[in-house]
């Protein structure tokens, strides 16, 4: 029907090579950008875009970073709440370091600190995937959980991370880039947005990159990948770092737009979990997948705060809690059982068929 | 002396704590050996064993003796239903597969054991021990040292029943080939929900333990957090793994907490442990008595 690539002829590798090489994807995805980009800052009320699209945006964008290292370069990892945290904390001492030049003093600029404190993020997640290249499988797993909790630690304890502050708690400068400041949550909604948008694009070409495929190729089998020429060291630990980047990246937005201000603890063993289970629901090993499976996680405990008062169920706020993990507990077994490849399968599937229709095959 | 003594206390307290992490670990051990499958969910169990123990005696008002029984017959029925409902539909998915799965089913268990039993703290009292001994000046807490030798007991009797009955030696069958077993004639399906009442038991056991120590609440599934570099430690597939695994991380602990912790701002019992368990994984990457794998293309 209309989604058909009959007649589509591509003339050049460079066609043949795109990211999206079908018309009606090309259109799909600038329909999804034009209003991701116009109509949610125009139409989205306050409470919309600042409670659930932006924290989404950055949720996917962790989800990504989760997705490179495990999906793609099969990497279990239950660190991904530490490299956060990383993230936000060197942002948080980038932005508040000032440089004092001949009478004149400044700060960082607001998207280099960002930037900045994912290659920190990206240090330290090489400085973890280091045992990686001795320890394999679960005792890899367990292993980031060292990370986790060590990060978690040192953020609470040390002092200098906080710039000494008695709570523990740091407070995200304002949004200033060039001179303009992001105040409105659609504005911020905005500067998220292109961060997202952004990486999201390199992640997906990364991926389809000799880096990507390296990473592939140790993630179905380590060995042969090393004998048909991937160095094991330098692909695991690039996919580390990129992964760790992305995360990084993710726990800055997270301090800086999203609560403006962060404590070691938002960035706990639970919320590693939540984006291990964005991965599996959402798809491993696919970028696409990372934003469903975001939306997804992000959405489900909205759903059970608000549909049983509507159908007349009332129960009490500690048993929609107790629900919600008995629900996650529920769908990520049936996903593996059922689609062990994720929602974002299930849209490839929708595509095949629709190439077809009206015939089966 | 006093020192002396001192150290000495930090150590002995350390150890029993460890044979505490043991007998979780164990539970870990007894699912990975036989069937290959890294049960995420031990803690889990642990804390849905101890709430329904608590819960059973709280609601029937009967004697702990026979709440006790309940409460195997329930980890028998959770035992069949992981197997009927999880493992079973994943038979000869990969590992990290079966992994994420058990992650799932620690998430329910963690939800269904607070719905059902409430999430408040409750006390656990089988008349076990609590009070100190003093040994020449080293204090010892009775309810530890009653789990070190619980945890003892309970690898005796694993080893006898591992090594000694007709089951136990089906299950390291179907821990060394699957299919191998089963051509021979075991059940694959009986053999898991065995390996899973086990281990069940054992989480059981441990999840009466520290319950008594700690009350039952929620954040005794996160001890099972603590369990994992003991395993790491220890080698997935060993029993006696485990039980060094324990001492040495529950002994390391302590000494750390105690002659480190002050110099870096303390509180570092929460990695410590997985740090010491990394470090030493870079030398030897299965664990001290792990199995040593092999691999070929």
């Amino acid at each position: 029907m209309f989604y058909r690539e009959a007649g589509q002829f591509k003339s050049s590798y460079k066609e043949d090579q795109a990211v999206f090489p079908i018309l009606q994807d090309r259109i799909g995805i600038g329909i999804i950008l034009l209003i991701a980009f116009v109509g949610i800052p125009l139409f989205g009320g306050e409470y919309f875009i600042s409670a659930i699209m932006t924290p989404f945006l950055i949720l996917a964008l962790a989800a990504i970073g989760l997705n490179i290292l495990t999906g793609y370069a099969g990497q279990i990892s239950l660190g991904t709440g530490g490299f956060m945290a990383v993230g936000a904390f060197a942002a948080y001492k980038f932005a508040t370091f000032t440089i004092t030049v001949g009478g004149f003093e400044g700060t960082m600029p607001l998207v280099l600190t960002i930037l900045l404190s994912g290659l920190v993020a990206a240090l330290v997640g090489i400085m973890f995937g280091i045992p990686s290249l001795r320890i394999k499988g679960f005792y890899l797993a367990v292993a980031t959980l060292a990370a986790q909790f060590f990060l978690e630690w040192l953020f609470v304890k040390v002092g200098w991370f906080t710039n000494y502050s008695p709570s523990g708690v740091i407070t995200a400068p304002p949004l200033v880039v060039l001179g303009y400041e992001f105040n409105t949550a659609a504005e911020k909604y905005i500067f998220t947005l292109v961060f997202v948008a952004v990486l999201a694009l390199a992640a997906k070409n990364l991926v389809r990159s000799h880096i990507g495929r390296g990473w592939m190729a140790i993630r179905d089998m380590d060995i042969a990948a090393e004998i048909i020429g991937f160095k094991p060291l330098q692909t695991k630990l690039s996919a580390f770092a990129v992964s760790s980047f992305f995360c990084g990246v993710a726990g800055a937005l997270w301090a800086f737009v999203h609560l403006g201000t962060v404590e070691p603890e938002a960035f706990g063993i639970n919320r590693s979990f939540a984006i291990l289970f964005m991965v599996i629901i959402g798809g491993m090993g696919s970028i696409l997948g990372s934003f469903i499976g975001a939306g997804f996680i992000m959405l489900l405990p909205i759903f059970l705060n608000n549909v049983p008062p509507m159908v007349g169920w009332d129960i009490g706020v500690d048993m929609v809690a107790h629900l919600e993990f008995m629900v996650f507990g529920v769908l990520i077994i049936f996903f593996l059982i059922v689609e062990p490849h994720g929602l974002a399968r299930l849209w490839t599937i929708g595509k095949e068929k629709l190439r077809t229709w009206p015939f089966p095959y | 002396m006093a020192d002396f003594l001192f150290f000495v206390e930090v150590l002995f307290s350390g150890l029993l704590t460890g044979a505490l992490y043991s007998l979780v670990a164990l539970g870990f051990v007894l699912i990975f050996k036989a069937s290959g499958v890294f049960n995420f969910a031990q803690g889990a169990m642990m804390l849905f064993a101890a709430l329904s123990l608590v819960g059973v005696q709280e609601a029937l008002g009967v004697h702990w003796s026979i709440a006790f029984l309940i409460t195997v017959a329930i980890m028998v029925a959770l035992a069949w239903c992981v197997e009927k409902f999880v493992l079973g539909k994943l038979v000869n998915q990969e590992p990290i597969i079966l992994f994420m799965a058990t992650i799932g089913v620690t998430f329910f268990l963690d939800g269904f054991g607070q719905t059902v039993w409430g999430s408040d703290i409750k006390v656990l009292d089988i008349g076990l021990p609590n009070d100190i001994f003093d040994v020449g000046g080293i204090f010892i807490d009775q309810l530890e040292l009653v789990a070190g030798l619980t945890a003892a007991a309970l690898v005796a009797l694993l080893a006898i029943f591992f090594n000694k009955t007709k089951i136990g030696r089906a299950l390291r069958a179907v821990a060394d080939d699957h299919q191998a077993a089963m051509s021979v004639g075991i059940s694959l399906r009986f053999i898991w929900i065995v390996v899973w009442t086990v281990a069940g038991l054992v989480g059981l056991v441990a999840g009466i333990m520290w319950g008594s120590k700690l009350g039952v609440q929620f954040s005794l599934s996160l001890i099972a957090l603590k369990a994992l570099p003991v395993l790491m430690l220890g080698g997935f597939t060993s029993i006696p793994g485990a039980i060094v695994g324990g001492l040495i991380i529950g002994a390391g602990e302590k000494m750390a907490e105690i002659y480190l912790g002050p110099i870096v701002g303390g509180a570092i019992e929460n990695w410590f442990a997985y740090m010491l368990a990394m470090l030493f994984l870079l030398f030897r990457p299965q664990g001290l008595f792990g199995e040593k794998i092999i691999e070929r293309v």
